[in-house]
């Protein structure tokens, strides 16, 4: 791959529920290495997005592409497979609001579930990677915990580590933030600044303004199914150029929340 | 006044024994049996063909909504005739019980799998596992778990749903204490020590299943 073709592509998607249109005419490209910041009011189709890239919402229309891994969709193309998918989802970690930590299994299991029953690591191989990635977010200690003894800043981070073990391409994140008592956000978001230091293409749906200026270097303001505005972090949310995007920052230039 | 006299029981401990072995025994089968038939028709009902989910939906009322005597009745004289196989009287009892069993428990764990937060399946995909991975990986295991009293107590009405099969000449413990009774012209006797059996196991374990899921709804 060349350095100038763009991780994640994606033209013309569609998405529809029933009746309600929730993504129309969606084109995005993001860089090998780049952090887009995804923001929007709420029922925009943040999370809709998000989860098409990673195929865990099918697309009504258009094409997908993640690496060397692209999927069409449309009337005339046939659903992928069942197990195509799954392959393609292995390129893609993805951190949720509600962590989804599996409570039936230690930290450590959960972190080399997927290493060993996806990917057919040994025990060994997988527990030292899932060791290192724990390390990482700062959790190496608690590896034997269960995950309903763990405050939600210590869940985010092993769900991040969770993803990381799979050594995907992409990491996306869905208001990771969001249900975390606030003196637990601080934790979360710097072991999330510090993945996207490393080098890691990253698609960050966040309320967190501030961070999103930080440390993403795009934003995409999207409302009502379109991308509305597209650009550089700090142009964006510093000198915003349509309505819909100057509206929805000064509510949180007035520090309100836009819940 | 009738003059109650246990000891007579003496002379008959093996062949009731004997009974208990075999009731056991098929109710340890029929668990079994009847937990691999409610989990295949549990599955069926949870899945995108309409086919399955129609028959397995079609075989779990069937089995509901009729006698387990008549059941036992059928699998052994109808079933042959219709089928051409020929059964014996246990082949068709352990048949016919884990056909009754698995469509309750089709119905327990069709309900334990859906209580799974979709969170749970949602994080397993993006784990890139397949849906047939995540079910034994992650959904299974937590829905067992929370399931296991329910499942527990239709194996407690199993056990006693075994006695049944002495219509069909298969030598259980009630089998046995007939036979007991009418060779000793001492039923009441017979037939209490029967009770007083049944009712030492079950009763500890029902207890047992109870404690169980008391533990659980703190858990929540
Ligand atoms: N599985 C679904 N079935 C039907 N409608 C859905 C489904 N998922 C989302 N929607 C609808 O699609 C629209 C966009 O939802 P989406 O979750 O993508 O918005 P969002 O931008 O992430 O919002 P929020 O900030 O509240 O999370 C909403 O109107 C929502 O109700
Ligand atoms: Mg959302």
């Amino acid at each position: 791959m060349t350095a100038k073709t763009p991780m994640i592509e994606i033209s013309r998607l569609r998405k529809c529920f029933g009746q309600l249109e929730v993504l129309k005419d969606i084109n995005l490209q993001v860089e090998q290495g780049g952090v887009v910041a995804l923001l929007g009011p709420s029922g925009s189709g943040k999370s809709t997005l998000l989860r098409c890239i990673n195929l865990l919402v099918t697309p009504d229309d258009g094409t997908i592409r993640v690496g060397e891994a692209s999927f069409q969709f449309g009337k005339s193309v046939q659903q992928p497979k069942t197990r195509s998918l799954a392959a393609f989802r292995t390129r893609t970690g993805m951190v949720f609001q509600s962590f989804n930590l599996f409570p039936h299994m230690s930290v450590l299991g959960n972190v080399i579930e997927a290493p060993i029953h996806v990917k057919g690591l040994d025990r060994k191989t997988a527990t030292d990677q899932a060791m290192a990635q724990l390390e990482k977010v700062g959790l190496a200690d608690r590896a034997s915990q269960m995950p309903d003894t763990l405050s939600g800043g210590q869940k985010q981070r092993v769900a991040i580590a969770r993803a990381l073990a799979m050594e995907p391409e992409v990491m996306l994140f869905d208001e990771v933030t969001s249900a975390l008592d606030p003196e637990l956000v601080g934790e979360v978001l710097q072991a999330m600044q510090k993945l996207a230091a490393d080098g890691m293409t990253m698609v960050i749906v966040t309320h967190e303004i501030t961070f999103a200026r930080d440390v993403a270097d795009r934003v995409v303001f999207m409302r009502d199914g379109y991308v509305v505005e597209e650009g550089p972090a700090r142009e964006v949310i510093d000198t915003p150029r349509m309505d819909a995007t100057k509206t929805f920052l000064s509510h949180f230039h007035k520090g309100a929340s836009p819940r | 006044m009738y003059e109650w006299d246990f000891s007579i029981l003496w002379g008959y401990r093996w062949l009731l024994l004997q009974g208990l072995g075999v009731t056991v025994a098929f109710t340890a089968a029929t668990v079994v049996g009847g937990l691999a038939i409610g989990m295949t028709a549990a599955i069926c009902l949870l899945s995108r063909f309409r086919i399955l989910r129609g028959f397995a939906l079609g075989f779990i009322e069937v089995f509901r909504c009729t006698p387990v005597l008549v059941q036992l009745i059928w699998c052994y004289y109808a079933l042959p005739m219709i089928a051409g196989i020929e059964m014996t009287p246990i082949t068709a009892s352990l048949l016919a019980l884990s056909c009754y069993g698995g469509s309750f428990y089709a119905e327990i764990i069709r309900g334990g799998i859906v209580s799974i937060d979709p969170g749970q399946s949602e994080a397993a995909s993006a784990l890139g596992m397949t849906p047939a991975l995540a079910m034994r990986r992650i959904i299974l295991p937590q829905a067992l778990r929370r399931m296991l009293p329910a499942l527990m107590n239709q194996s407690i009405l199993q056990f006693k749903n075994t006695s049944l099969v002495s219509v069909l000449a298969v030598p259980d413990l009630v089998y046995q204490g007939q036979i007991a009774a009418h060779d000793s012209f001492r039923p009441l006797e017979t037939y209490s020590a029967v009770a007083v059996a049944y009712f030492m196991i079950l009763f500890p374990l029902t207890l047992y299943v109870r404690r169980r899921e008391r533990r659980l709804g703190e858990a929540r």
